[in-house]
């Protein structure tokens, strides 16, 4: 196999990743890592992914070209300035309010990254509030779906009101 | 400056207990990363909205939230010297992008030197806590009790989807970059390493050298980190290190007894050669030196040592690097007079014990 980076030499360093039983993979020669600074397991040095961001950016799954790319690289995020060829090239995100602006290209990088793109760890009591209730509520309702399936209605329908009750305070905000 | 008790001495507290399978872990850390709400991330925050964010996050240690901690303090890096700065990144309290970061960074350091809270680095807040030995789970809890306070007091960027939401893409979701400091000599020199570490990769696991990125592994020290931190739970992430770090210290701990069984003479030849060379060179280099305390390490641990104790070396291995190095003799050292001070510095420390 060719590494992915000069395209010259055989990669020596394959990095895969199963999440979810999808894969991710990545094969680079320890020639280009070590040049773009990097840091190689099993050689007196480490790897990191970091680096490699900014090439996982550059890779445009539109197929856009010419003037088109070039009108996409000057979109600039509203609310800290950072264009979106500043990101790729610094691999790094302005605010919490780039990930909203750039969200198009964000989801295939962080499948790419993390195999995932959905956050399932915790949440802040004050900014999660809702996605707390939500996540009780899509949890109630699973539990409501097993007791009908095992026909104990009752406790269903105590459960159905519970979940009504959430609703309500979603709506409530 | 040089009167501080956190730069003034070369182990932190943290690092003198006794822990568990400290024979191969030399600590276990935990780092969460977490942003303020309407604030940019500090690589595009004004300076005015840079010290905001300090100062809402150094309000949260004085109004008393962190009292639990014992006393915390709370240190603006402008108040450090170059070289304090360096001593704290040696010690692994802060890293060397805050270090780096010109204006409006600050720490806040528990009196353990385990709990180590660090402001506008390249995210608001990276709370930072280690423990010794092969305490990963601990180290969680109390990382993630850390962040609960801080949590109650200021307004976190969280989105519903992505989670927290940090500056760089590879720690957005739990923000937890969760590692184990270990040291594997027997794996090295059993030439089994390779296999070992390519196997952590291919498991979505990072292996890195005892300074981070852009430093050499010196003295057999490897850090193993969880790679992914969005889509897996904070104690899914913590359970996978911990499982994959739990069979490299067997592979470990069953190439140093393969070692002792087939080629004793041969280990104990190179063990006290080393102590020979630590005991007596009149000028060493950091990497040499580091190599040379690894091989001490092990035979203190393969009972081929009487005498040295692991503390010593412990101690060493912080010392004999170059910011610690000079503040030690209050002077800056050119290179050449550093590998002497260093020689003597250790021959010295290895003396009491011979
Ligand atoms: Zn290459
Ligand atoms: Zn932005």
């Amino acid at each position: 196999m060719v590494c992915q980076e000069c395209g010259q030499r055989p990669a020596t360093l394959h990095f895969s990743k199963y999440v979810n039983g999808e894969k991710t993979e990545l094969h680079i020669c320890e020639a280009c890592a070590r040049e773009k600074g990097e840091l190689i397991p099993g050689t007196p040095s480490g790897f990191s992914i970091h680096n490699l961001l900014s090439g996982l950016m550059d890779f445009d799954p539109s197929g856009l070209s010419g003037a088109k790319a070039q009108v996409q690289q000057q979109q600039r995020c509203e609310g800290c300035g950072m264009t979106y060829g500043q990101f790729s090239k610094l691999g790094r995100f302005g605010c919490a309010h780039c990930y909203k602006q750039f969200a198009e290209r964000l989801d295939p990088l962080l499948k790419r990254v993390h195999g995932n793109t959905v956050h399932v760890g915790k949440v802040p009591k004050r900014a999660g509030g809702l996605v707390r209730l939500r996540r009780e509520i899509d949890g109630l309702k699973r539990e409501m779906q097993s007791r009908i399936e095992g026909e104990d209605f009752e406790s269903a329908a105590d459960l159905r009101d519970r979940i009504r009750e959430l609703e309500r305070e979603v709506q409530n905000g | 400056m040089g009167n501080r008790k956190y730069t003034a001495e070369a182990l932190s507290p943290w690092m003198k207990e006794d822990a568990p399978d400290r024979d191969v872990v030399l600590s276990s850390r935990v780092r969460i990363a977490r942003n303020l709400r309407h604030l940019p991330f500090p690589m595009m925050a004004s300076a005015s909205q840079a010290s905001d964010a300090m100062d809402r996050l150094l309000m949260v240690n004085e109004s008393g939230r962190l009292n639990g901690l014992g006393e915390v303090s709370s240190i603006r890096l402008s108040e450090l010297s170059e070289l304090e700065k360096q001593v704290l990144v040696e010690k692994h309290l802060i890293s060397p992008a805050l270090a780096n970061q010109a204006q409006h960074a600050a720490l806040m350091l528990g009196p353990g030197e385990d709990v180590s809270l660090m402001v506008n680095e390249e995210d608001h807040l990276r709370i930072q806590c280690l423990h010794a030995g092969f305490q990963l789970k601990e180290t969680w809890d109390t990382a993630s009790k850390i962040d609960d306070i801080f949590e109650e007091a200021v307004d976190y960027a969280f989105d519903e989807k992505y989670g927290f939401l940090t500056s760089c893409p590879t720690n957005v979701g739990t923000g937890i970059r969760a590692s184990v400091m270990m040291h594997l000599p027997a794996l090295v020199i059993t030439g089994q390493i390779n296999r070992i570490l390519s196997a952590v990769t291919q498991v979505g696991l990072a292996v890195r050298g005892m300074y981070g990125e852009g430093s050499e592994a010196t003295g057999n020290l490897f850090q193993v980190s969880n790679q992914i931190t969005l889509g897996q739970s904070e104690a899914e992430i913590i359970d996978h290190l911990h499982a994959v770090a739990r069979q490299i210290i067997e592979h470990e701990k069953a190439a140093r007894a393969k070692l002792m069984g087939e080629s004793r003479l041969k280990v104990e030849d190179r063990i006290k050669r080393s102590f020979g060379i630590l005991s007596y060179a009149a000028v060493i280099d950091a990497k040499e030196a580091s190599q040379r305390l690894s091989d001490l390490r092990l035979g203190v641990h393969l009972g081929l040592l009487p005498g040295v104790d692991e503390g010593t070396l412990n101690e060493l291995l912080v010392s004999i690097q170059p910011g610690y190095l000079q503040q030690a003799y209050g002077e800056a050292l050119s290179p050449e007079q550093r590998d002497m001070t260093r020689a003597q510095m250790i021959s010295s420390r290895l003396a009491t014990h011979a």
